[in-house]
């Protein structure tokens, strides 16, 4: 359960202000598969930080699971991130020369989870993410971009968090490997019913979650539920 | 995270990199085995000129008359002016409890000429003991005897350089040489001791010390006393003795002549080579400092090729504390790595140099616990910044950082 109310952010520089965030309010059900859109400079990356703790909003209430992220210090935010939220950048962000199940063990180093389990936990989690267990050993510069997205995927569902964070996921795959990537995030949503935020700024991807918001000049201007929702099948 | 995790961590990414840790663990290396060797090498250096001290007669007490006055040294004090030493002391000094033997001595410069060839050495009256005290050894012939300084005898013995000075290639025993228009006759023939030695016997020639006071000088002073002490622990009971005896015969209440041990020339050796280490392991260390520069170099330029990854690292629930550990314990391992390869390549070049014959060196624990202590402590200055800039990255600028 995600509650924000009355967000802002201001970034100074120098005597200049500036209102990336104008007092956003929403709130997003466990197991929503949510989109937000918005053209560049709108605010939706200011917003995608504090959703996933990376930042801290400057006025506002950011309740997650009940407990309010926005005054927290580094440390409580990196715990955060740790327990409660799983990214998938549109960079993808592998360990280069490191092999796939690797890299999807890393967050539960952090976690300080032993050996074992973290390998039993990383390979479910590529199994959900839809890899062929064949590619588990593979260096994560030896795979394709769909691939690599699954890992980075997997990455994200590997400590059971309550929240996916996916920001532009599609934005450097093709047309089809971007569907293939969508339709996993369908299927996690669907079968696992995980929480799923994916920002974006194309309409035909958004159109694949329940529901769309739209943000512009750092203020939602449309909260709107998808009735015909596009449907991946077969992944 | 755990500790294993840390160094695994550091493991992938020292090896990721080889040459470029190879050639930072380099700086180090050169760093910490120069210091070790040139450490090794005062310390030898110092064994060696303390046992050929020794060398020149052990136990030596050495009496010389006036003060040697503290800070200027033995020489400049001008001894020969002074005229307090009488041949009275010696059986006073002879009598202390722990005295093996006493060497008194009455030197002089003089003109010497034997077969046409001419010279000017110094002549030294000494007695039978003077072979004793001063570990005298004889390449031909006799020493002086006791018999010849009862008698004031005309007998001379010369030393290695003196002797082929006036003789060439001849045998010098049995000839005549001349001290000051004086005859003598060559009874015995020192073999060289090599080095210039303290009292130089190589270059000298020694008369009966009766002979030298009322024949050739015409006083009844001394120049010296040697006293040869017969354990090495007693040397500081029979310095203290001889003083009191001395001041008691010479009835004055402030020393009128000075006693000099082995240890105090030793001491003073000492002091000097040890300055002199200091300087050599110092001038090493500015390498070490060198190296260590380095580290954070490398440390840098790692920090700032791999923001991405600290980004990452961060948004996946990394604190501060993890980021730095990891990169503090990458700049420590690296100067640790180092140091280990740097003390086995001071060791074998202290080796070499032992074996080449160069010079007898030591390596000290103390040294290699030295540097592996400066080694860690390096890596955790020259590391510090460069970890701490990591620990403090924004995860979201690092992690659009491209």
């Amino acid at each position: 359960m995600i509650t924000l109310k009355n967000i802002t952010k201001t970034y100074k520089t120098g005597d200049v202000e500036f209102n990336a965030l104008n007092g956003v309010s929403f709130t997003v059900a466990d197991g929503e598969f949510v989109a937000i859109m918005g053209p560049s400079g709108s605010g939706k990356s200011t917003l995608m930080h504090m959703l996933g703790a990376l930042d801290s909003p400057t006025s506002g209430t950011y309740l997650l699971d009940g407990k309010d992220v926005s005054t927290l210090s580094d440390d409580e935010l990196a715990d955060i991130r740790r327990d409660k939220i799983g990214f998938v950048f549109q960079s993808f962000n592998l360990l280069p020369r490191t092999t796939v199940l690797r890299n999807v063990m890393l967050p539960l180093v952090y976690a300080g989870v032993n050996m074992e389990e973290r390998e039993t936990r990383a390979k479910s989690a590529l199994h959900s993410a839809g890899l062929d267990e064949g590619h588990f050993h593979n260096l994560s510069n030896q795979i394709s971009g769909g691939q690599i997205q699954r890992v980075a995927i997997a990455r994200a569902l590997v400590n059971n968090p309550s929240l996916i964070l996916a920001d532009e996921p599609t934005g450097n795959l093709d047309s089809k490997t971007g569907d293939i990537v969508i339709g996993t995030f369908q299927r996690l949503n669907k079968e696992l019913g995980r929480t799923i935020i994916l920002i974006t700024h194309e309409q035909d991807v958004a159109e694949h979650a329940d529901r769309i918001l739209y943000i512009k000049d750092g203020k939602l201007i449309e909260d709107k539920t998808t009735h015909t929702k596009r449907i991946i099948k077969n992944i | 995270m755990k500790i294993r995790d840390i160094f695994n961590e550091t493991y992938r990414s020292l090896s990721a990199n080889k040459a470029r840790s190879g050639l930072t663990m380099l700086g180090i290396i050169i760093g910490i085995s120069s210091v070790i060797a040139m450490v090794s090498i005062g310390n030898g250096a110092k064994v060696s000129i303390q046992t050929s001290i020794e060398g020149l007669g052990s136990n030596l007490l050495t009496i010389l008359p006036g003060i040697v006055q503290p800070g200027r040294g033995i020489v400049s004090s001008g001894r020969g002016s002074a005229q307090t030493l009488k041949n009275k002391d010696v059986d006073i000094l002879r009598a202390i409890d722990g005295v093996a033997a006493v060497s008194p001595e009455d030197s002089r410069r003089f003109q010497i000429v034997a077969e046409g060839n001419n010279t000017n050495t110094t002549t030294t009256g000494v007695v039978a003991d003077y072979a004793v005290v001063h570990n005298i050894n004889l390449a031909e012939g006799t020493f002086i005897s006791d018999a010849n300084d009862r008698s004031i005898g005309r007998q001379a013995v010369l030393g290695a350089t003196v002797a082929t000075d006036l003789f060439m290639d001849q045998d010098p025993l049995g000839k005549t040489v001349r001290i000051n228009k004086v005859n003598f006759t060559v009874v015995g023939l020192l073999a060289s001791k090599g080095g210039a030695g303290f009292s130089g016997p190589d270059d000298m020639i020694f008369v009966p010390l009766s002979t030298m006071q009322k024949i050739l000088s015409g006083d009844d002073y001394l120049s010296m006393i040697a006293v040869s002490v017969a354990d090495k622990n007693q040397m500081a009971d029979v310095k203290e003795l001889a003083t009191e005896a001395l001041l008691n015969q010479h009835n004055v209440a402030e020393a009128d002549f000075s006693i000099i041990s082995q240890e105090d020339i030793l001491g003073t050796l000492s002091t000097v080579i040890d300055t002199f280490t200091l300087v050599l392991a110092a001038i090493a260390s500015i390498s070490l400092l060198v190296g260590g520069i380095g580290i954070m170099n490398m440390m840098l330029t790692t920090v700032t090729e791999r923001t991405k990854e600290i980004g990452l690292r961060k948004a996946i629930g990394a604190k501060r504390k993890d980021i730095n550990t990891q990169f503090l314990v990458e700049a420590v391992m690296l100067t640790f790595i180092g140091g280990g390869i740097g003390i086995i390549l001071g060791w074998l070049i202290c080796f070499a140099i032992t074996h080449l014959g160069i010079l007898e060196t030591q390596v000290s624990l103390m040294s290699i616990f030295l540097a592996f202590g400066v080694s860690a402590g390096i890596g955790i200055i020259f590391g510090y910044y460069p970890a701490r800039r990591a620990g403090m990255l924004n995860p979201i600028d690092a992690l659009r950082y491209e």
